[in-house]
């Protein structure tokens, strides 16, 4: 099923959970003995024909993967340069990458015995992954979201209810997506015994980041393979979004052996860098701890955690995945940031062109993509991941454009 | 002998235990600390813990995590605290203990937190989110200015990781009696006694219990178990509250624990 040329030299992280200085497992000591049970209960799942026999058939015939990787000819005539792939993750189940990771880390769940699982959200994407995988596999389901998400994504936590999950609200902090992860933390050390914890993104202590990267990897093989048929090639640019950057993991760690292919991240910039309201870690923070993780955050001097901007609520986390920062500072991945503004324009844009609404966190991807490409020859290609389906922004897209000049 | 383990078999020859009560730093404005540490010597306690706030305390129960945004509010910072400690000078004699998250020592930068903690006189640093194996870097930090780091056990780890744990601990075990986060509680489910003591047959320095013990009679059963206890979210709440005698009482309740003859 994978390609040869992709046992890869590069093999972080290390046994320490490290890759290059970051990663690391920042916790208290009760969740040790969790982790390093977990650690090994993936090694082994990993290894088990079983396990990946049973996780293929739920991506197959569940999430509905393969997912096509869809030649955007409009989009190209409109940047007027390289060609433009989309891979679709927005046609899985669920409409987004997500769904990948949740299913596998439940079916790892249940494999160790855990009865429950607890899962953060931001704007509700992970948690109705979760919840779905949940559902699916017969398990209790606890969804922590904070108080202000809650109230800005109302469909979703009734969504989630839907799907038999509790969602409780958390009004601790500034009750958004970081104070949902401390809480989840909070509720896993009291419970870990019965419990796994599904971290949605590539964060958290290890194992968590390899084990999210290694669910979303499927979006790179996929890729890989996808475009050496269409073209006989690999592209020359790789683009996704990230925010703590599952996606972007996922799609880029096929490709990090392939020197000749470019890979941008694209972190959310907000209101603009300038204005010290946005969510891009990577380009404009620096490293510290948080959430059990070593790796690039919004901090202030005194190291307090300061609090993301973006209309994107799956891109408005104050970090950046471990793995990520390590690319940043071995240069492997550039990352680049794009506004709010720039994001909704793409937004438009591909609706227009090509008929598919794209997620605001995968809008940030397309307008830099779209940026790119237009200055690359026609016989280049560039893939961007679309991670999600915008249906769930629909409604913060049309109060953000009736904010501005009330023009569609 | 460290001073903190000194100050711990005092109170054990006193005929009482350890009592350690925590406060958060910059609760109400760093210019109470003086007198809230004055307070607590004065009424006995036999050191501090001192909480640094931080912005995402995820150990924390409800009790800490506003005492900390409180405290951030405040404007209260690590190098405020460090500087308003040394400052206190020599008129608090008990140790104090900081208890802080990694990230603000992160970006104060290790080597010089230690030096300028060695140079305020604090004598142990408790950090929550440095388990065992991340502790390395820190501990040598530490070690290299006479300064304990203070490690936790949860009474629920494999034995095998509590004796590893128990042989690089310095100052005292923290042993922390519940799974969870820190904040009261009325019942510990009954199981705890056979594990605290087997801990402290592992132990060869005093071992600590808490989290979550808030009441005098809490006090005395985990005083007859372990060398002490520390009480973080009942004082708080009392120093809050501006109200005293709650915490002069938990404090007197360490001073008359019957100790059976050994």
């Amino acid at each position: 099923m994978v390609n040869t040329t992709e046992q890869q030299a590069y093999s972080a992280p290390d046994k320490a959970g490290r890759y290059g200085e970051y990663g690391g497992r920042f916790v208290p000591e009760t969740l040790m003995p969790a982790l390093l049970e977990l650690e090994e209960a993936y090694r082994e799942a990993k290894e088990d024909p079983a396990f990946v026999e049973q996780l293929d058939h739920y991506l197959k015939d569940y999430v509905g993967r393969e997912n096509p990787l869809y030649f955007a000819e409009r989009l190209t005539e409109a940047a007027g340069g390289a060609k433009i792939y989309l891979k679709r993750e927005d046609l899985n189940h669920t409409g987004a990458h997500k769904i990948n990771n949740a299913i596998g880390q439940a079916l790892l769940a249940k494999r160790m015995g855990k009865t429950k699982i607890i899962a953060e959200t931001g704007a509700g994407q992970h948690g109705v992954a979760t919840a779905t995988a949940c559902a699916l596999l017969d398990m209790e389901c606890i969804v922590f979201m904070g108080a202000e998400d809650i109230r800005r994504q109302e469909l979703n936590v009734f969504r989630m209810e839907l799907l038999g999950a509790s969602v409780v609200s958390v009004s601790q902090g500034s009750a958004t997506l970081k104070d949902a992860v401390n809480e989840a933390l909070r509720y896993w050390v009291a419970n870990v015994s019965d419990t796994h914890y599904v971290i949605g993104s590539a964060l958290g202590p290890h194992p968590f980041p390899e084990i999210v990267r290694d669910f979303q990897r499927v979006i790179g093989v996929e890729t890989r393979r996808q475009i050496l048929e269409k073209e006989g090639r690999l592209p020359d640019a790789v683009v996704a979004c990230v925010g703590g950057g599952s996606n972007s993991i996922g799609m880029f760690h096929p490709f990090v052996e392939d020197q000749a292919v470019a890979l941008y991240g694209v972190e959310a910039a907000g209101s603009g860098l300038e204005t010290g309201k946005h969510a891009a870690a990577l380009t404009g923070g620096r490293p510290g701890a948080l959430h059990g993780a070593y790796m690039y955050l919004l901090q202030d001097e005194a190291g307090q955690i300061e609090e993301a901007h973006s209309i994107s609520a799956g891109l408005d986390y104050p970090g950046a995945g471990p793995e990520h920062s390590h690319f940043r500072d071995t240069g492997r991945v550039t990352y680049t940031s794009v506004t709010d503004e720039q994001a909704l324009e793409a937004l438009k844009m591909l609706s227009r062109k090509e008929g598919i609404l794209p997620a605001l966190e995968s809008s940030h991807a397309v307008h830099y993509a779209v940026e790119l490409a237009s200055g690359m020859s026609s016989e280049e290609i560039v893939v961007i991941c679309l991670s999600g389906r915008g249906d769930k922004d629909v409604i913060t897209v049309r109060e953000a454009l009736k904010g501005g000049n009330g023009d569609v | 002998m460290s001073e903190i383990t000194k100050a711990i078999l005092e109170a054990r020859e006193a005929g009482g235990c350890a009592f350690v009560p925590y406060i958060m730093a910059g609760d109400g404005g760093l210019g109470r600390l003086k007198e809230d540490l004055l307070f607590l010597q004065e009424a006995g306690a036999t050191a501090v813990e001192l909480g640094i706030p931080f912005s995402d305390p995820a150990a924390d129960g409800p009790v800490i995590q506003e005492a900390g945004l409180r405290a951030l509010g405040a404007g209260t910072t690590l190098k405020a605290v460090i500087e308003e400690v040394k400052a206190i000078g020599d008129e608090v004699h008990i140790p104090i203990i900081f208890m802080t998250y990694l990230n603000p020592v992160l970006s104060y930068g290790m080597a010089g937190f230690a030096n300028d903690c060695q140079e305020a006189g604090i004598a142990g640093v408790i950090v929550p989110d440095v388990p065992f194996e991340e502790s390395e870097p820190l501990e040598d930090c530490l070690r290299m200015n006479g300064i304990d780091l203070i490690r936790l056990i949860p009474l629920s780890a494999p034995e095998d990781r509590i004796r590893k744990i128990a042989e690089a601990a310095e100052g005292f075990i923290y042993a922390v009696t519940v799974d969870g986060i820190t904040g009261v509680r009325d019942s510990f489910g009954g199981t705890t006694d056979g594990r605290l003591e087997r801990l402290k047959d592992i132990a060869d320095i005093p071992v600590l219990a808490g989290f979550g013990i808030s009441t005098p009679d809490q006090v005395r059963d985990f005083g007859r178990l372990a060398d002490g206890v520390i009480v973080g979210s009942a004082i708080v709440d009392a120093l809050h509250r501006g109200d005293k005698e709650p915490i002069q009482k938990l404090i007197g309740s360490a001073k008359d624990i019957a100790v059976p003859a050994e």
